[in-house]
């Protein structure tokens, strides 16, 4: 595929995406004009960009959907529930054409040519018809379709400006020539006709060489805006008096233009006349309405563009509203055209990978240089690590990308999976601009449609069902996303039934996940549901309830280095929440110290740190504030078998709402790391989420601190567990 | 317009621009007292701006007004060039590029 094609591919797929949001917007406000447009547009550059890369059977279909969308636009149809409907489905298609551009074939196979054709019959017979007995006109139009936005210079180009110039007498003495600022007027479009009005120069012996009397009217053929040719006289701005029509300008504003200038009005009218800014006819005219004087000036007051005109007379709104508009638009789309750079994802990866390696490099630096003690040259690799954290910063922002648009494409799944449900649920999304790797964007999509059709499927009951027990019939279903303590989180929420304790225990019980009369805590048993081969569904659906669903959403999400909880109250709905990290490559970290070796806390989840007080002997937790800490000691954990230091500190930690601590030896301060992963057969080692290479070319290991902490809390919830909480288990 | 015309030729080698404008001014204004006819040889002009393009204008008026002439009998390139750009050969009515004394 050539590079055109792709572009147009990828271009026409964000178009699409846009094409169907608009179409659900148009769905819930019908008639909004600016959303109708919005449709068009879109279209209307998916048939512009295929008649470019000549991609006929696109051109074919969007040119019919084009029409439907125009009699739309032209109020001759109504928006309708089956309209947009249909017109999804003429995305999905369009959607189904790209993807045979991109596979490089020249038409689209049997099946799709019979999908296409059967929605262009739809459309044909219910909408277009009806309204267009001729024969409707659906055959591709001439391929190559200018867009409508980029039009808009066409009728300024053959006509002309009309400037007049007065230069203030103390022009020449500031070094300013106007010649110049004429000569370089005429690079920028072409002088048709000047004048030069010499009126003001007085007699030879009152007459001051030094001093500008000169004043200019010119007849000016140019493509560019008002602002560009008043940018011409930004140097003389303050010293002369400037005055610019726009083509097209109204009779009106020539007169009101010879009221104002100094020179007699019948000689500048001559000169309008001669310089072929206005007809004699247009002249005449125009003067005599402009007497008698005395009611023109009453008139004059109705008149504002003439008021405006006196009171700006350099700017002139409303004129450059009527004649730039046009230019406006386009150098706008520009402007937001050009504030995006498209650039191979791998180039960024590259560059990423670098940036990590750059840390590491810098990392030794700052050590060796810190071993020196020379200050100059700590002073020097401090500014250095400080840029190279802006430059990782910088680098990893790079790949972030706000979440809303994958959100967004949940809106389509839910009015679907809604309406084949029979059931009314409603979409609710925030924290759409939350921004997280672009990779993990990609990679959570899948996780997040299995969530919210479940959710949808068998969280949110049947409208009778929701009614009967009091609720709204109207489901609502949330996807919430914000950062917390360095991480992303995602949630799912809905406002169903809840899950059922009773028999998910029950199943795991069957399915041999856990034994019979196990005691579990409640947010244990509900994140079985994330077991393989685990699924309650009593009727298994189209949609969910293959079995295959929960583990697999852990898997993907285990695999982003994220967790997925679910938290349940029955009766009034669930809600799943998956924690991922920012970023993939790199971490904060704060290094500690155990025996002889390196251990990496992420830095984020860290709280503070205090020291262990020596009675705390043979326990686990230990009085912070009033507030049981439960903690582990790395020294126990990992089987470090030296004689402890006399002092040992722990450093509290905070994940996902728990808090523990961590017992080191040493405190050794922050540090920037890039995170290894640990070769396959570490995989099933608990507590460690990585490894990391320290500025000393020591290998360091990264604490994976939400196990450490379940750890804790495991330990701690167990032990206060009361035994009759396992007996709904043993059903 | 004048009955017994004497004339006299002044020739201009230096520069028109507004650093010369103040001596410009008087030479050609005392020029123009000792003549009826002066004519303006401005073939050496090499730089030409603003402030000399008024001081033709100027001479040219005050020439008329005084019942004199002042015609530019010879034109160097940026002189030419100038005249044309602002159009005002037409306002100053000497024949272009072509030396000639006037009939």
């Amino acid at each position: 595929m050539d590079e055109i094609t792709s572009v147009f591919v990828t271009e026409s797929r964000e178009q699409l995406t846009a094409l169907e949001a608009a179409l659900l917007d148009l769905e819930a406000n019908a008639g909004d004009p600016d959303t109708l447009n919005a449709v068009f547009r879109s279209a209307h550059t998916i048939k512009g960009g295929a008649g470019v890369v000549e991609c006929e059977f696109i051109v074919a279909f969007t040119h019919v959907v084009e029409n439907v969308l125009d009699k739309l636009r032209n109020g001759e149809i109504a928006v309708s529930g089956d309209l947009v409907a249909v017109l999804l489905s003429c995305a999905d298609h369009i959607g189904h054409l790209l993807d045979v551009l991109e596979a490089g074939a020249t038409q689209p196979n049997e099946d799709l040519t019979a999908e296409g054709a059967t929605i262009l019959a739809r459309l044909q017979r219910d909408w277009l018809a009806q309204h267009d007995d001729a024969a409707p006109r659906s055959g591709p139009p001439s391929a190559r379709e200018e867009p409508v936005s980029s039009s808009g210079g066409g009728a300024v180009e053959t006509d002309c400006w009309h400037i007049s110039l007065r230069f203030g007498p103390n022009v020449l003495r500031g070094g300013m020539d106007p010649l110049s600022f004429l000569r370089y007027l005429d690079t920028l479009g072409r002088i048709v006709h000047i004048e030069t009005l010499a009126d003001t120069l007085p007699a030879a012996e009152q007459m001051d060489p030094e001093t500008c009397y000169l004043g200019f009217e010119i007849n000016f053929a140019s493509t560019a805006d008002k602002a560009a040719i008043e940018r011409v006289f930004d140097f003389v701005r303050d010293e002369c008096e400037l005055h610019i029509l726009p083509p097209h300008s109204k009779l009106e504003d020539y007169l009101e233009l010879l009221r104002k200038l100094p020179e007699d009005t019948m000689r500048l009218g001559e000169i309008l006349v001669r310089i072929g800014a206005l007809t004699q006819t247009e002249l005449d005219e125009g003067l005599r309405e402009q007497t008698p004087p005395s009611t023109e000036a009453e008139g004059g007051e109705h008149t504002p563009l003439g008021e405006i005109l006196v009171e700006h007379k350099v700017v002139q709104p409303e004129l450059v509203e009527a004649a730039v508009g046009k230019q406006k638009q386009v150098s706008e789309k520009k402007a937001a055209e050009s504030r995006l750079i498209r650039i191979q994802a791998d180039k960024l990866d590259k560059l990423i990978d670098l940036v990590g390696e750059l840390v590491i490099a810098g990392a030794s630096v700052n050590l060796l240089a810190g071993k020196s003690g020379l200050s100059d040259l700590v002073e020097a690799t401090s500014l250095t690590s400080r840029l190279v954290e802006s430059i990782r910063d910088a680098a990893l922002q790079l790949r972030m990308v706000q979440i809303g648009e994958t959100f967004n494409r949940f809106n389509r799944v839910v009015r679907d999976v809604s309406r084949e449900l029979g059931k009314d649920i409603e979409l609710v999304i925030s924290g759409g601009e939350t921004e997280l790797d672009k990779s993990m964007v990609e990679k959570i999509g899948d996780p997040l449609m299995h969530l919210v059709r479940n959710a949808m499927d068998h969280g949110i009951e049947s409208p009778e069902n929701r009614v009967a027990h009091g609720k709204p019939a109207r489901g609502r279903l949330e996807l919430n996303a914000y950062h917390d303590s360095g991480s992303i989180m995602i949630e799912v929420v809905d406002d169903g039934g809840g899950l059922n304790r009773e028999r998910i225990a029950a199943k795991a019980v069957e399915r041999g996940i856990i034994q019979p009369g196990q005691t579990l805590s409640d947010t244990e048993i509900y994140n079985l549901i994330f077991e393989a081969g685990f699924s309650t569904a009593e009727q298994v659906s189209n949609l969910s309830g293959r079995g295959v669903g929960m583990d697999v959403v852990r898997r993907n999400i285990q695999s982003l280095r994220g967790t997925v909880e679910v938290s349940s109250t029955a009766g009034e709905g669930s809600r799943f929440a998956i924690r991922l990290p920012l970023t993939l490559a790199i971490i904060d970290g704060f290094l500690v110290g155990v025996g002889r070796a390196a251990y990496v806390i992420p830095l984020d989840s860290v709280v503070e740190c205090i020291e262990l007080r020596q009675d705390s002997e043979g326990r686990d937790y230990i009085n912070l504030r009033g507030e049981v800490l439960p903690f582990v000691r790395l020294r126990d954990m990992f089987g470090i078998e030296d004689v402890p230091p006399p002092r040992q500190n722990v450093v509290v930690v905070q994940y996902g709402g728990l808090k523990a601590g961590i017992v080191v030896d040493q405190l050794m301060g922050e540090f920037q790391t890039v995170i290894k992963p640990l070769g396959s057969i570490f995989r099933h080692i608990k507590g460690i989420g990585g490894s990391t290479i320290l500025g000393s070319g020591e290998v360091a290991l990264i604490l994976d601190v939400q196990a450490l902490v379940q750890r804790c809390a495991q330990h701690e919830e167990r032990s206060a567990a009361r035994p009759q909480l396992a007996a709904p288990a043993k059903a | 317009m004048a009955d017994t015309p004497t004339a006299s030729r002044l020739a201009l080698m230096e520069d028109m621009t507004i650093y010369n404008a103040m001596t410009l001014k008087t030479r050609l204004i005392e020029a123009l007292a000792g003549t009826d006819r002066l004519e303006l040889d401005l073939s050496g002009v090499a730089e030409i701006d603003s402030s000399g393009l008024q001081l033709l204008i100027m001479i040219k008026r005050e020439a008329t007004r005084l019942g004199k002439q002042a015609p530019i009998v010879a034109h160097s390139e940026a002189v030419s060039e100038v005249v044309d750009f602002l159009n005002l050969a037409a306002e100053f009515g000497d024949p272009l590029l072509v030396p000639a004394h006037q009939g």
